[in-house]
């Protein structure tokens, strides 16, 4: 982990079609850490890390985005993607005609650098779906596997993932921890670690496997409470997220 | 110029079609198109051809300098056939002239698949000088490279006429690469081609045609195939570049028990392109399987893509797949997807949508990285890859290049 802070929010607000979702979001990532999205649905979570990603229909009307230092607020998906972005998405779409393979061979060319594609699969456990049509037919694990061996062969620096273990059984989950753990170099020395993650969680299960540092819950649109994920995972697994608006208030 | 002999024609039936339009696209006015041309040479060997000839020839998949991957090759220019050569014991290879001369049963198969008097276009090839290739594999032969044809137009104002005769005996396995092609610039041109296939019991044919037009020729294919017992019939459309119309709607019959009849067709219309596209198939044999998948694709033209499967055997099952992209300009697709059965325990089905592409699409593979003119790319290309089964890795290439050199005037 370094202090070089590598996303910085600041003020945020974002409408979809006219209608604001989120407000006055604040958040810093520094280097190498990994912090948690907690919150009901409809809560925004998601909106935040499309908002990051610089998805389109998710439109900035306050606040900035930096990345590195650098103001991204105004680039497009693809730029930030070449920045060094990596999003793994809940319901990714069916590209006919468009192969697993194909799709780690650009992720690798955005990351600017080799990748064995052989290796990659094995690892994801996704060696049979290489020549199958992207998410054609892919169950909710699948899913998670391939968004997560796209991530693997990109190799970002920032990780935005929103909820990898939703629709995945038991004996899966183990993998994804171990995929996610890979992505966020926890195997390196905790000084080493470079790379950093957002990650949204319903359940908190991602919590047995991944170490995550800051927690946020986000309701109704904005951040009401910032800590340690794990005691606040703990608190709404109790009292639910009623407990965390009194708690604001 | 060989013509045929008149007992082989069926020209009073051709006669009474003379002026009978076609049930679809738009009618034309035969009288405006030179019926007869001059005799062209025959070349010993190709690589004398010009070379924008072979250049162009080779965008519709045909090799002249290196035939080595070829297990024949037969060109026509205009009425002509100016080369014409089997490799392989077992395939026979000619001008279908040559082969009503030579063999006396193949009137057997003259106007058996496709009738003379479907409308005038097979009156006027009944009628009129022309030519037509004539493939064959013997009983149990397998050709271990594709047959190349090549149907090129070198005479603007021409009404090229062609009938095609492929004949799969029993046990055989025939692959067959079809180039169609002019060097007539913009002037105005007709291309009829007529095509009867008979696949005998157990056979396969893989026929794979890609057209490689010009913005004022109209083209009339007419083509009927007749598919016996276990046999299969594989067949590849791909035209990607401007023609000013064509219009084809192939029946393939199932006439034996567990025959299986497969149409791919690849199409993109430009501005000024109408193209009515259609694929029929009739499962009379029991257990006989079917699959018809078409992918359309319009920057500015008009295209009718349609399909027709009727079951009328125990066991039959059938499947149509239509899918269109608007990519821009205002072109038009439109879908006719239709099904007939007539008893019960078959299976038919079928599938259309007509859109444009996704943004969700587009973004997805943004998110990867991809600018956006790549996403968009990535996605077409995509879009008109046909996963096709049974196809040599030769012809598989052939059409991978033939869409991916369309991919810059797509996008």
């Amino acid at each position: 982990m370094t202090d070089h802070v590598l996303l910085e929010i600041k003020d945020l607000a974002v409408s979809v079609g006219g209608k604001e979702i989120i407000h006055d979001i604040n958040l810093s990532i520094r280097a190498g850490e990994t912090h948690v999205l907690f919150g009901p649905n409809g809560g925004g979570k998601t909106t935040l890390l499309m908002t990051i990603m610089g998805a389109p229909k998710y439109q900035v009307t306050n606040g900035s985005i930096h990345f590195r230092g650098q103001d991204i607020t105004g680039l497009s998906i693809d730029e930030r993607a070449r920045l060094g972005i990596g999003m793994s998405t809940q319901r990714p779409p069916v590209v006919h005609g468009v192969k697993t393979q194909d799709m780690l061979v650009a992720c690798a060319k955005a990351g600017q650098h080799d990748i064995d594609i052989e290796g990659l699969a094995r690892k994801a456990n996704m060696g049979e779906f290489m020549d199958r049509d992207i998410n054609y037919g892919f169950s909710g694990g699948e899913i998670k596997r391939s968004e997560l061996m796209q991530l693997l062969a990109q190799g970002p620096e920032l990780v935005l993932l929103d909820e990898p273990e939703s629709g995945v059984d038991l004996v899966n989950i183990a993998l994804i921890g171990e995929l996610i753990n890979e992505l966020l170099e926890k195997d390196h020395r905790i000084r080493e670690r470079k790379r950093s993650g957002l990650i949204i969680t319903h359940t908190g299960h991602i919590l047995d496997y991944v170490t995550a540092r800051v927690g946020y819950v986000l309701f109704e649109g904005t951040i009401i409470c910032e800590g340690d994920p794990r005691e606040m995972l703990a608190t709404i697994m109790d009292r639910g997220y009623e407990e965390c608006k009194k708690c604001a208030l | 110029m060989r013509t045929v002999e008149p007992e082989k024609r069926s020209t009073d039936k051709a006669r009474t079609a003379a002026d009978k339009p076609a049930r679809y696209g738009e009618d034309i006015d035969l009288s405006s198109y030179l019926t007869s041309t001059d005799e062209i040479p025959y070349e010993e060997s190709l690589s004398h051809l010009p070379e924008q000839a072979k250049e162009t020839m080779l965008q519709a998949g045909v090799i002249a300098d290196d035939n080595s991957q070829r297990s024949g090759t037969i060109i026509q220019m205009d009425h002509s056939i100016i080369h014409n050569v089997a490799k392989q014991e077992g395939i026979e290879v000619m001008g279908t002239n040559e082969a009503l001369e030579k063999y006396d049963w193949l009137s057997d198969y003259y106007w058996k698949a496709v009738a003379v008097d479907s409308d005038k276009y097979t009156a006027h090839v009944d009628l009129n000088e022309g030519n037509g290739y004539f493939i064959r594999a013997l009983p149990g032969s397998e050709s271990l490279y594709p047959v190349q044809a090549c149907l090129y137009m070198a005479r603007a104002k021409l009404a090229q006429n062609v009938h095609n005769i492929i004949i799969a005996e029993e046990g055989s396995k025939l692959h067959i690469i079809t180039g169609c092609t002019a060097s007539i610039g913009n002037e105005p041109g007709l291309h009829l081609g007529v095509s009867e296939f008979y696949i005998k019991k157990g056979a396969q044919v893989s026929f794979t045609m890609i057209h490689n037009w010009s913005p004022e020729i109209a083209v009339r294919p007419r083509t009927g195939i007749i598919v016996e017992e276990g046999g299969v019939f594989l067949s590849n459309y791909v035209i990607m570049k401007p023609v000013h119309s064509i219009q084809t709607n192939p029946l393939a019959r199932c006439i034996g028990d567990n025959a299986t009849v497969r149409f791919n067709s690849i199409m993109v219309a430009s501005e000024g392109s109408t193209m009515d596209m259609g694929s029929q198939v009739i499962l009379d044999g029991k257990g006989s399987r079917t699959e018809i998948i078409s992918r359309a694709i319009t920057t500015g033209g008009d295209i009718m893509a349609r399909g027709y499967i009727e079951g009328n055997a125990a066991d039959v099952k059938g499947h149509l797949e239509c899918r269109g992209l608007i990519l821009r300009g205002e072109g038009m697709i439109h879908a006719i997807p239709e099904l007939k059965g007539t008893l019960a325990g078959i299976d038919l089905s079928h599938e259309a949508a007509v859109g444009k592409i996704a943004e969700e699409e587009v973004e997805y593979l943004m998110m990867r990285g991809l600018t956006r003119d790549e996403a968009t790319a990535t996605i077409v290309r995509g879009f008109l890859s046909v996963d096709i089964e049974g196809l040599p890795s030769e012809l598989s290439e052939e059409l991978k290049r033939a869409v991916e050199a369309s991919e810059k005037d797509i996008m």
